[in-house]
C-alpha cells in the first residue's frame, strides 16, 4: 500500500513513551520472558502502535456505552449433562509430561 | 487433474451421478498436491490414508442413499486452527507442534455429516495473526498467481489450495478479514458469515467477539452451499444464534433489479491502488446495468476501525492465549526453575514474534490504569461504527467496495513494518467489529496479473442479499484460473 500524506495513513510517532517498568509489568501479565533485545523491539513497536491507537481520542465517545457484543445476548444456560465418553486418556496423551492419570507440573507450593 | 477445475457442487453432482467416486476425487487431489505443494505450500498436514478411508466409507453411504448432500464425497481442506479429532492441529505455531485434538470443531462435524472428506490442514498465519501467511512456524505459503507474492492471510493456505486447484473448497476463519483478504489476493471467493451463524466450538480462539468460520471456493454457488452445510445453532457455543433462514442457496438468483447498492466514498480515497479502484467501480457499473441502483455515500469512521480493532483483538488474544502454558498440551521448554519460569519460557519459546507482540499489546490495554483509555474507548468506538453501518443499511441493501487496498504484495515486504501491514485491513475489519456478513469475489486482474477482490457487505443476517448481488455479478464469467491451477 502506498503511504500518502493525510490523516488515515500517516502516523505521528514519538508521542507515547512506555517505561521499562511498564514493559516488565506487561511481560508478567502476558507471561512472556523477552530477551533485552526483544524487549527493546517490542517497546518500540508498542509505542508506535499506541501512537496510532491514540487516533481514537479524536472521537467524542461521551455518553456512548461500550459495546462488547453486537447482538443483545444474555448468558446461555444448559443442563450439565455428560455427553462424551471419558476422553481422559486422549487428553493426557497431549500432555508434555504425565504420570498415570495426572498432568505433571513443577512444584507449585513450598513446604 | 481435470476434476479439480470443477466447483465443489459440480464435483458433488458427478459423484452423486456415479461418474466419479469419492475415492477418485481424493486421489485427484493427492496427485495435485504432490505436483504443486513444492511451489505453493498450502498445507501443514496431509492425511492421505485417513482421507482415502473416509472416502470409501462416504462412497458406500452415497450408494446406499444415506448421504444426499451436494457436498457428499467432495474433498475439503481445513484451516489449521479448526480442531480435527485425531489429526494434528497446530495453528501454524510451534507451541502446538504436536497437538492432537480429542474432538472435532462443530463446523467441521457439520461438513462430515454432509459427507465431506477431509484431506488435511492448511497453513495460516500463526494463531491467525497476520495478513500474509508468513508468520507460520511451518514456512510461508506462496500465491498461485505468482509465487514471489504472498497469498494474503491469515487463511492463506486455504485460499492458495483452492486457487492452485489442489482442492475444490476449503474452510477458513475471519477475525479482521482473514477469509476475504486472501480470497482477494488469490482470486477465489470467500464468505464471512454474520457473527454467530457458524459455531465457533473447536475453533482455536483469537478474538472471540470477532471470529467467524466461513467457506472459500471458486464461486458464489459453492460458498452458499458450503455455508448452508456448516451453519447451525450449537449449544456448545454460547454466542451461536438460532436462525431459521439458513437456506442460503435460495439467494442464488441473478435478479438484482431494484437492489440498492451503496459505495462508501471513504473506501475509494487515499491509500487505494488506482487499478483496484477502477476494477471495483467497473463491477458496480455491471450491477447497475443489470438493474441495481448504485450510489456513493459517506460511511464515516472508517479510519477509526483499525485502531479499535487492534485494541479489541489484541485484548481478547492476550486472554485467549493464556491457555498455552506448557501443562496440558503442546510445547514445554526443556529447562526451567519452578512453575512460573516454566510458563514464561515455554510461551516465549513457543510463540512467534507477531503473536508475542499482540499478547503484549493486549495485556497492556487491559491492565489497570489503561483499561478505560484504550479498551473501553475501543468498545465505544465499535458502538459508533455499528451505528454508522445501521444508518447505511437503512438506505442500502448491500455495500460494495474493495476487499483490500492493493493486490498481493511480494513475500518479505509486509513484515518489515507491522503497522503498515495492519493498515491493509482497512476495508475488512469494520465488518467484524459490526458482526456483519461479507463476501470477497474476483473482479479482474491488475497489470502485474494479480487478482483484485470485490467485497460486498450485507446487514446482519442478510447473507442472501450479498449472495444474490455476488451471484448476479459473477454470471458474466469473472472467474479466472491461476497459472498454477493450469499446470
Amino acid at each position: 500500500m502506498k503511504q500518502t500524506e493525510s490523516s488515515t495513513f500517516t502516523v505521528q510517532t514519538g508521542r507515547t513513551v512506555i517505561s521499562d517498568e511498564t514493559m516488565e509489568y506487561v511481560g508478567i501479565l502476558g507471561k512472556l520472558e523477552l530477551t533485552q533485545e526483544e524487549r527493546q523491539a517490542a517497546k518500540k513497536d508498542m509505542e508506535r502502535m499506541l501512537d496510532y491507537i491514540d487516533k481514537l481520542n479524536e472521537l467524542d465517545t461521551s455518553g456512548v456505552e461500550p459495546m462488547s457484543h453486537v447482538f443483545s445476548v444474555n448468558n446461555v444456560f444448559r443442563e450439565d449433562i455428560v455427553e462424551d465418553r471419558d476422553g481422559g486418556e486422549d487428553t493426557l496423551a497431549n500432555a508434555p509430561e504425565r504420570r498415570e492419570r495426572a498432568f505433571v507440573v513443577p512444584k507449585t507450593v513450598d513446604q | 487433474m481435470k476434476l479439480l477445475s470443477l466447483t465443489a457442487v459440480e464435483l458433488g453432482k458427478k459423484i452423486k451421478a456415479g461418474e466419479v467416486t469419492a475415492e477418485e476425487a481424493v486421489l485427484a487431489s493427492m496427485d495435485a498436491i504432490e505436483a504443486k505443494e513444492g511451489q505453493v505450500h498450502s498445507f501443514v498436514t496431509i492425511d492421505r490414508e485417513g482421507a482415502l478411508k473416509q472416502a470409501r466409507e462416504v462412497q458406500n453411504k452415497i450408494q446406499e442413499g444415506i448421504l444426499t448432500s451436494p457436498l457428499a464425497g467432495v474433498p475439503v481442506a481445513i484451516k489449521d486452527n479448526l480442531c480435527t479429532k485425531g489429526m494434528l492441529t497446530t495453528c501454524s505455531s510451534k507451541i502446538l507442534y504436536n497437538f492432537i485434538p480429542t474432538y472435532t470443531a462443530e463446523a467441521v462435524r457439520n461438513l462430515e455429516r454432509a459427507g465431506a472428506v477431509i484431506l488435511g490442514k492448511t497453513n495460516m498465519d500463526e494463531f491467525a495473526m497476520g495478513s500474509t501467511t508468513e508468520t507460520s512456524a511451518y514456512g510461508v505459503t506462496r500465491n498461485p498467481w505468482n509465487t514471489d507474492h504472498v497469498p494474503g492471510g491469515s487463511s492463506g493456505g486455504s485460499c492458495a489450495a483452492v486457487a492452485a486447484e489442489e482442492v475444490c473448497y476449503a474452510l477458513g476463519s475471519d477475525t479482521g478479514g482473514s477469509i476475504r483478504q486472501p480470497s482477494s489476493f488469490c482470486g477465489v471467493t470467500g464468505l464471512k458469515p454474520t457473527y454467530g451463524t457458524v459455531s465457533r466450538y473447536g475453533l482455536i480462539a483469537y478474538g472471540s467477539s470477532l471470529d467467524q468460520i466461513g467457506p472459500i471456493a471458486k464461486d458464489v454457488s459453492d460458498c452458499a452451499a458450503i455455508l448452508e452445510a456448516i451453519a447451525s445453532h450449537d449449544k456448545k457455543d454460547s454466542t451461536s444464534i438460532l436462525r431459521k433462514d439458513l437456506d442460503f442457496t435460495s439467494g442464488l438468483t441473478e435478479d438484482v433489479k431494484g437492489m440498492k447498492i451503496g459505495i462508501p466514498r471513504d473506501y475509494l480515497g487515499e491509500g487505494l491502488d488506482a487499478e483496484v479502484k477502477e476494477a471495483v467501480l467497473a463491477s458496480a457499473k455491471k450491477l447497475e446495468e443489470q438493474g441495481a441502483s448504485v450510489e456513493e455515500f459517506d460511511l464515516s469512521l472508517v479510519e477509526y476501525a483499525i485502531p479499535a480493532y487492534y485494541v479489541i483483538a489484541a485484548a481478547e488474544a492476550s486472554s485467549n492465549l493464556e491457555r498455552f502454558d506448557g501443562v496440558k498440551y503442546g510445547y514445554r521448554t526443556k529447562e526451567y526453575e519452578g512453575l512460573h519460569n516454566m510458563y514464561k519460557k515455554s510461551r516465549s519459546e513457543g510463540f512467534g514474534t507477531e503473536v508475542k507482540r499482540r499478547i503484549m499489546l493486549g495485556s497492556f490495554v487491559l491492565s489497570s490504569g489503561y483499561y478505560d483509555a484504550y479498551y473501553l474507548k475501543a468498545l465505544r468506538t465499535k458502538a459508533l461504527i455499528k451505528q454508522a453501518f445501521d444508518r447505511a443499511f437503512a438506505k442500502f441493501d448491500v455495500i460494495l467496495g474493495p476487499a483490500a487496498p492493493s493486490t498481493a504484495p511480494k513475500l518479505g515486504e509486509s513484515l518489515k513494518d507491522p503497522l503498515k501491514m495492519y493498515l491493509g485491513d482497512i476495508y475488512t475489519v469494520s465488518v467484524n467489529l459490526a458482526g456483519l456478513p461479507a463476501i470477497s469475489l474476483p473482479c479482474g486482474l491488475d497489470k502485474k496479473g494479480l487478482p483484485i477482490g470485490l467485497q460486498i457487505i450485507g446487514d446482519c443476517f442478510q447473507e442472501k442479499k450479498i449472495i444474490r448481488a455476488a451471484y448476479a455479478y459473477e454470471q458474466a464469467g469473472t472467474y479466472q484460473r491461476s497459472p498454477l491451477a493450469e499446470q
